[in-house]
């Protein structure tokens, strides 16, 4: 038998699935996370560079990676909400806007802090650092779209149409940007070295790609949490609501 | 039906073009804001000669940046109040091509006049003279995507409170690339580089701009008058 998808895209029934996948999501966010951190803080060697340092990578590069994934889903959610009229999607956009805003900005404190033992500054007008910044300015831009207007219909359908001219953007502003200044090192998990291994060594990319599953499992767990509390408050002139908070 | 798209076409931008006309003022005030910005820098950095040619670029491309952001609101800000927009979007003809002969109005009185009064400015700023052609060709293709970018913005934040600075928000990340590509041709001609590359890339994005502000727009009006 087919999922019905229908049926969980009802808000009331999604609502009751959301609190049983939470305590799962949050458990294996500790358990992951906890053995990332365990592995990347200790396990992980030292660069031979870098040094200590390098460990602000572990949380730095995910940050960064999850910034830009909740940036698509928040558009992507947006695009299903514009062309479905899907309200759960609606309001998943903007249940992930603050948590990307949030990865956003650790991405940008992670990279400042990272920034002044290897260039000797907090703050370098790089190509990455930059866009990351306007990807944040973006993320803000989404929020105070959403929040200015009082309707949640309108909302819901103008802060979609703002996500998705942003991702129509978004490649342009990077690459514009790149080409403008880099001294960012080039990414290293993507890159082959000559004898065709990938460049990063398996004692860094095995904690990095843990802590990556980490982060996504958290945002997993906090856009449940931040859904629920949104379909509360969006249909809060319900029955259903109604019969649950006042049982 | 075509001609009939073409004649509402140019119904609507001769219609915005005669209120600009009859409203004078309204179009000089971000010219003038231009102008005033480009002047508070050598306050700022001092006299300098050379400080100021090295930041003549990006002094020149961010005020024009931030005039014609400033002006967005005019362009459905009225037209909603007294409810135009309203039987635009009713009317039997695209209203992707309607707001697009509403953002070329826009243009012709915000961009156009930027771009002829820029050469002025440049030399208050000591730009080197050859510079000046690049600054003209690149200030010409690119405040059109600047018009075209805010017309979604404007679209979006309509009838908003704290409309203006909510549309600075949205509209000037989406800038940036228009001002490092328009800003570097200028740095490029004075460095003696060719700034073909720089001036390609913007009538790219003017290309794809046209393409899609105009749809974009139309969305977002519909979205704010639902």
């Amino acid at each position: 038998m087919p999922l019905n998808f229908h049926k969980y895209a009802s808000p009331k029934v999604f609502y009751t699935l959301a609190g049983q996948l939470i305590p799962w999501f949050a458990g294996a966010t500790v358990l992951v996370l906890g053995y990332g951190l365990y592995q990347s803080l200790f396990v992980a060697p030292p660069d031979y560079q870098q040094g200590e340092s390098v460990r602000i990578m572990f949380i730095h590069v995910p940050a960064a990676w999850m910034s830009m994934f909740v940036y698509m889903v928040l558009a992507g959610a947006g695009a299903i909400g514009l062309i479905w009229n899907m309200k759960l999607a609606e309001m998943a956009a903007t249940a992930a806007a603050p948590i990307g805003a949030s990865f956003t900005f650790l991405a940008l404190v992670t990279g400042s802090l990272w920034g002044k033992p290897m260039w000797g500054t907090w703050w370098v007008w790089d190509a990455r650092l930059t866009s990351e910044l306007i990807l944040f300015f973006l993320y803000v831009g989404f929020m105070a779209l959403q929040a200015a207007i009082d309707d949640p219909k309108r909302a819901a359908r103008a802060g979609a149409l703002f996500a998705l001219v942003g991702v129509v953007n978004i490649p342009v502003i990077h690459f514009s940007v790149q080409w403008w200044n880099t001294l960012h090192q080039p990414a290293s998990i993507s890159s082959i070295n000559k004898i065709g291994a990938p460049a990063i060594a398996p004692s860094i990319l095995i904690p990095l790609l843990i802590m990556a599953v980490a982060f996504m499992l958290f945002f997993a767990t906090v856009l449940l949490i931040r859904l629920r509390a949104e379909i509360l408050q969006r249909e809060r002139y319900t029955s259903w609501v109604a019969e649950l908070v006042n049982p | 039906m075509n001609n009939g798209l073409l004649a509402a076409f140019l119904c609507v931008l001769r219609r915005d073009l005669l209120l600009a006309a009859r409203k004078p003022a309204d179009v000089a005030t971000p010219l003038v804001f231009f102008a005033i910005v480009v002047s508070l820098f050598p306050l700022g950095v001092g006299p300098e000669p050379n400080v100021l040619r090295t930041l003549a670029p990006g002094v020149l491309w961010v005020a024009a940046l931030l005039a014609t952001m400033l002006s967005l609101n005019r362009l459905f800000a009225t037209d909603h109040a007294d409810g135009t927009l309203e039987l635009l979007a009713l009317s039997p003809h695209p209203l992707s091509a309607l707001t697009a002969a509403k953002v070329l109005a826009h243009w012709l009185t915000t961009g156009l006049p930027l771009v002829l009064m820029s050469p002025l400015l440049a030399t208050q700023l000591f730009l080197p003279p050859e510079a000046l052609g690049t600054l003209l060709l690149g200030l010409a293709l690119g405040t059109p995507v600047l018009s075209l970018i805010g017309s979604i913005g404007a679209g979006l934040t309509l009838g908003l409170r704290g409309g203006g600075v909510l549309l600075s928000l949205l509209v000037l990340p989406l800038y940036t690339p228009i001002l490092i590509f328009g800003a570097g041709a200028v740095t490029a001609s004075t460095l003696g580089l060719g700034p073909e590359a720089y001036l390609s890339l913007l009538g790219a994005f003017l290309a794809v701009a046209l393409g899609f502000a105009p749809w974009a727009t139309a969305a977002a009006l519909r979205i704010s008058l639902d």
